[in-house]
């Protein structure tokens, strides 16, 4: 039997009469990476409170590393956790930020050093938090998640503020983490970056889970897509009628022909397009990306 | 707690903070002690809202301690200011999360919170004791104040019981600021309701409403400090005051533990 970390059934929270999260139900296996995705508003912040305590779910219920959601006390000493951003005391170092989370966990302080030099802040620790740029505020905010040795890795937009290079060492870090045994539930705009580390995935829209399992199944239950250029970029219009016709949708993007179909049919579009006198430059079989996938199912353009 | 109490002195003791609260109340001690020995013939009074302290009252055994009880009122909220922003910045900064999420215990998180704050209000007091009791000494001379009775056990005892009825006023203030703090989530708001409340509004009410005073959080505070004045007896104000701050932490206990932590 597979071991959760995550287990949420039915899990709601309505502020009035606004619902923000409705009837939530998912599970993240422990050692996996499972990226949280919805548009904004969707009631990830929300959920990832619940799941932290910081706010009591309206219906519900939950389990994080066995332990039920409404006794935080029992397993939050196994989780890190960065929601909504970092936020520090700015008249204290980095370091000293860092001691004082330690000291009230009851972690070891001889460990600041390490985390700061990890996520790339060794030099820069006894500076005041107030003088951190964004992106190695948001780095501060990943060690400080990281002082438990978390079994459980609970991270909102980590990569907020980062520039690429910063991007790829924290999807490294995340990657390692992982491979070490600690599970990590992660939330992102950076859709090309959750497609790339996690293993699973829940999505939200409006409250409400649209898709919870491996990313791998969902891409897979998506339509693939053949990508079409012509020597002539004028024929594209005709090539689309001609799909059409055989009950294959398309559309023109970026002087490239999307239409929808199995790879199988590769050929016979082929066939047609030639037999109509466009001579294809290009024709390729491909699977939606996350992103692409992600607006078909929100129907949002984020 | 002891975690909480241990992770909170890692920012009360950072220098802009002690070493500035430790200066400022420093100044204010030195001020009011100073007044009320340089000002002893002044037609205008040398203490509180023009109170006269005679030369014979300030060289009787518990006049050593007069300056120090004095500074009581402006320690208060010294105390109110530090508890109210060391609460409702945990608010404004967003580290609220941060800090439950480390000690999930709400109420273990406030107890600490406040042992922490209270022994840095112990030892503003204990630091405005040293500067009055140094300065009367160094005053006396030029005020010509005799100083025989203050070297007496009864000085010392009675020394030892306003420094435990300043410090009790100055807890008092300090909780207030707390319970403000935690109230209104913010610390500029906090602040200045509290202190615009102790300073004018008290003040105004005390002056046309006849008795009031008996029953005004401020001057119940400044009263214990006395061990008892013309406005209400000492037995009277702790009983008040323990009543009002019994109600106040049990209302901001219930919200603080009940409340979603959504900034």
């Amino acid at each position: 039997m597979i071991e959760l970390a995550i287990s949420v059934s039915d899990l709601s929270k309505k502020y009035g009469d606004r619902v923000a999260v409705s009837h939530a139900t998912f599970n993240v296996p422990q050692g996996t990476v499972c990226g949280f995705v919805g548009p904004n508003g969707s009631g990830k912040t929300t959920t990832m409170r619940m799941l932290l305590g910081l706010i009591s779910p309206t219906g519900g219920t939950g389990k994080i590393l066995g332990e039920p959601i409404s006794h935080p006390e029992r397993y939050l000493h196994r989780v890190g956790a960065m929601i909504e951003g970092p936020a520090f005391y700015p008249a204290l170092s980095g370091a000293e930020n860092l001691r004082l989370l330690a000291t009230l966990g009851g972690y070891s302080t001889d460990q600041v050093q390490g985390l700061l030099d990890r996520v790339g802040l060794g030099d820069r620790g006894g500076s005041k938090y107030k003088t951190y740029s964004l992106g190695m505020k948001q780095r501060l905010g990943i060690a400080a998640a990281l002082l438990p040795s978390p079994q459980l890795l609970v991270l909102d937009e980590p990569t907020n503020g980062l520039d690429p290079a910063g991007i790829q060492e924290i999807r490294e870090l995340i990657r390692s983490l992982a491979d070490e045994g600690t599970t990590v539930f992660i939330s992102s705009h950076l859709l090309s970056e959750i497609e790339m580390i996690s293993d699973s995935l829940v999505m939200l829209r409006k409250g409400e889970v649209i898709f919870a399992g491996m990313t791998q199944d969902l891409l897979l239950q998506q339509q693939p897509i053949l990508l079409a250029k012509s020597e002539n970029p004028l024929d594209l219009p005709k090539l689309i009628e001609i799909a059409a016709a055989a009950g294959h949708a398309g559309s023109i993007i970026d002087e490239t022909a999307h239409i929808l179909g199995p790879r199988e049919w590769a050929p016979v579009l082929n066939k047609l397009a030639f037999e109509a006198g466009i001579v294809l430059a290009q024709l390729a079989p491909v699977l939606p990306s996350l992103e692409e996938t992600f607006f078909e199912m929100t129907g949002d353009q984020e | 707690m002891i975690r909480v109490f241990f992770s909170e002195w890692r920012k009360l003791r950072r220098p802009t903070l002690f070493i500035g609260t430790m200066v400022a109340v420093s100044a204010v001690t030195a001020l009011v002690t100073s007044l009320l020995f340089l000002l002893i013939d002044s037609s205008r009074g040398n203490a509180r809202e023009g109170t006269v302290i005679s030369r014979a009252s300030l060289e009787l055994a518990h006049g050593v301690s007069i300056g120090f009880s004095s500074s009581a009122g402006l320690l208060g909220l010294v105390a109110l200011c530090i508890f109210a922003s060391q609460t409702a910045q945990e608010y404004t900064y967003g580290t609220l999360r941060n800090l439950l999420v480390r000690q999930p215990k709400r109420l273990t998180l406030l107890a600490g919170k406040f042992l922490s704050m209270a022994t840095f209000a112990l030892a503003t007091v204990v630091v405005s004791l040293i500067v009055s009791v140094s300065l009367a000494f160094a005053l006396s001379g030029k005020a010509k104040v005799a100083t025989a009775a203050w070297t007496t056990s009864e000085a010392r005892n009675g020394l030892l019981h306003t420094f435990i009825n300043v410090l009790i006023s100055v807890l008092v203030y300090g909780t207030i600021g707390m319970i403000l703090g935690l109230l209104l989530r913010s610390p500029i708001t906090a602040i200045s309701i509290g202190v615009a409340w102790l300073l004018i509004v008290e003040s105004i009410i005390s002056a046309t409403v006849k008795h009031s005073g008996k029953w005004m959080p401020g001057q119940l505070a400044q009263s214990v400090a006395s061990g008892g004045d013309f406005n209400a007896s000492y037995s009277h104000s702790i009983s008040v005051l323990l009543g009002y701050l019994l109600v106040g932490v049990l209302v901001v206990s219930v919200l603080f533990r009940r409340r979603d932590v959504s900034n």
